[in-house]
């Protein structure tokens, strides 16, 4: 790919998504692209990037997705899923006792791992949360994504990374060659396709709230605003997860570290200071919109 | 650290070769072993510390080496991995229900087998991490 093509997919990906590609991510692009140009019949990326510049909405859609999917796999990393199940849902089923309800946020739900992971570990806590409300709302940027998380169905393959037999056994059913998550499971988690430049204080306030791998693709004004807005949704006792290369440190003090669980972050309730160049990222998110 | 062993129960070669390859890399000392009777004489030379199985086998299949194994002293120590073709979930259930620790559907490759292995604590996080 040439020079000025890469620059014009860094520009547009950066404008719509926030996605802040390094100079040296041209593997990435074209190995995500190239089966996307071959789908809409074009021989190459240079052609691609002609279409997107005569100006498709479509396949400027399609980019953006195929660029912001991100792999996952069920309990992905494992120590999140250790500190939902050690510290934050006990906390919460002492500090929630009187109204047993509790909101749970996957910020980047992605095709559904991380949501129906986290569905698994409630349902394997059992008889300590019968009688509770637990709503858990993925989001992500791509409504392709959310459809297939949406369905839960999954290739022999994704099932084998991270989950264990006794859970695929559990809570999935063969479906021809695939597999599928139990629909009590589907139905703990709602979808919605969210961008996270744009205002999301639509969707309520939060008990807990998973936002992982995805905000390393964002430059450092967009992290801090958007941690501002997650903060400001968030119980002043909530818990903010995040994934194993990204942390709060050095860009707000709105959130602060659990020093004996690694990723674990809390409100510091001090929301109101700080959120930074909200100006910005409104206008950005009004490019995006178009 | 002591090297742990694992012994892999394939028919095919080739499968026991792909197993070995990815066993090696992943820090096991690898022997292998071409039906269950063969492998039961293994494991009454020496305990092994996981198992790699594979279910459908000439002489003896690996459903009935694992109850023998189980019925074994000591027997109980190995962790087993069904690695097999055999993918419903009937199969699972009954290898679950006789003492297979996890469970593996071909094909496969070396992030499933790390994970696997991490399952059960055969190996640490930061190692399967690291070859991922």
């Amino acid at each position: 790919m040439n020079q000025p093509d890469y620059e014009f997919l860094r520009k547009l990906l950066r404008d719509k998504s926030g996605l802040d590609l390094s100079s040296d991510k041209q593997y990435l692009i074209e190995s995500r692209l190239h089966p996307l140009a071959r789908k809409a019949g074009l021989p190459g990326l240079g052609e691609l990037v002609q279409k997107l510049k005569d100006g498709n909405g479509g396949l400027t859609s399609q980019v953006v997705e195929a660029m912001t999917t991100n792999e996952t796999f069920f309990f992905r990393d494992k120590v999140p899923f250790d500190h939902f199940r050690e510290a934050i849902v006990p906390e919460l089923l002492k500090a929630r006792a009187s109204r047993k309800s509790m909101r749970i946020w996957c910020a980047a739900g992605s095709t559904g791992q991380e949501p129906y992971s986290l569905a698994m570990c409630l349902k394997e806590m059992g008889a300590a949360l019968s009688g509770w409300r637990v709503e858990i709302i993925a989001t992500d940027l791509s409504q392709e994504v959310l459809e297939k998380s949406k369905a839960g169905l999954y290739s022999q393959f994704e099932v084998q990374r991270g989950l264990p037999i006794q859970l695929l056994v559990k809570y999935f059913k063969q479906v021809g060659e695939l597999w599928q998550i139990n629909a009590d499971l589907r139905a703990m988690v709602q979808h919605r396709q969210l961008n996270l430049l744009h205002d999301f204080s639509q969707l309520g306030t939060f008990d807990v709230i998973f936002c992982r791998n995805v905000l390393i693709y964002f430059d450092q004004d967009t992290k801090i605003n958007i941690f501002g807005r997650l903060a400001k949704l968030m119980e002043p006792d909530g818990f903010l997860v995040l994934g194993a290369a990204e942390t709060v440190v050095g860009l707000t003090d709105v959130f602060k570290p659990l020093a004996e669980r690694r990723g674990l972050y809390r409100p510091s309730g001090t929301v109101a200071a700080k959120a930074p160049a909200l100006g910005m990222l409104q206008k950005m998110a009004t490019m995006a919109a178009r | 650290m002591e090297v742990k062993t694992c012994l892999v129960v394939d028919d095919s070669s080739v499968a026991r070769k792909i197993a070995r390859r990815i066993l090696e890399e992943i820090g096991f000392n690898v022997i292998e072993a071409e039906d269950g009777e063969q492998a039961l004489e293994a494991c009454k030379a020496s305990l092994p510390e996981a198992i790699l199985l594979d279910w459908n086998m000439p002489v003896m299949d690996g459903y009935d080496f694992l109850g023998n194994l189980r019925g074994m002293p000591g027997g109980d120590q190995p962790k087993v991995v069904f690695c097999t073709t055999e993918n419903d979930i009937d199969h699972i259930s009954r290898a679950l229900h006789a003492g297979a620790n996890e469970y593996i559907m071909k094909p496969f490759d070396k992030d499933i087998v790390s994970a696997k292995f991490q399952e059960v604590g055969l190996i640490a996080e930061a190692m399967s991490a690291a070859s991922a």
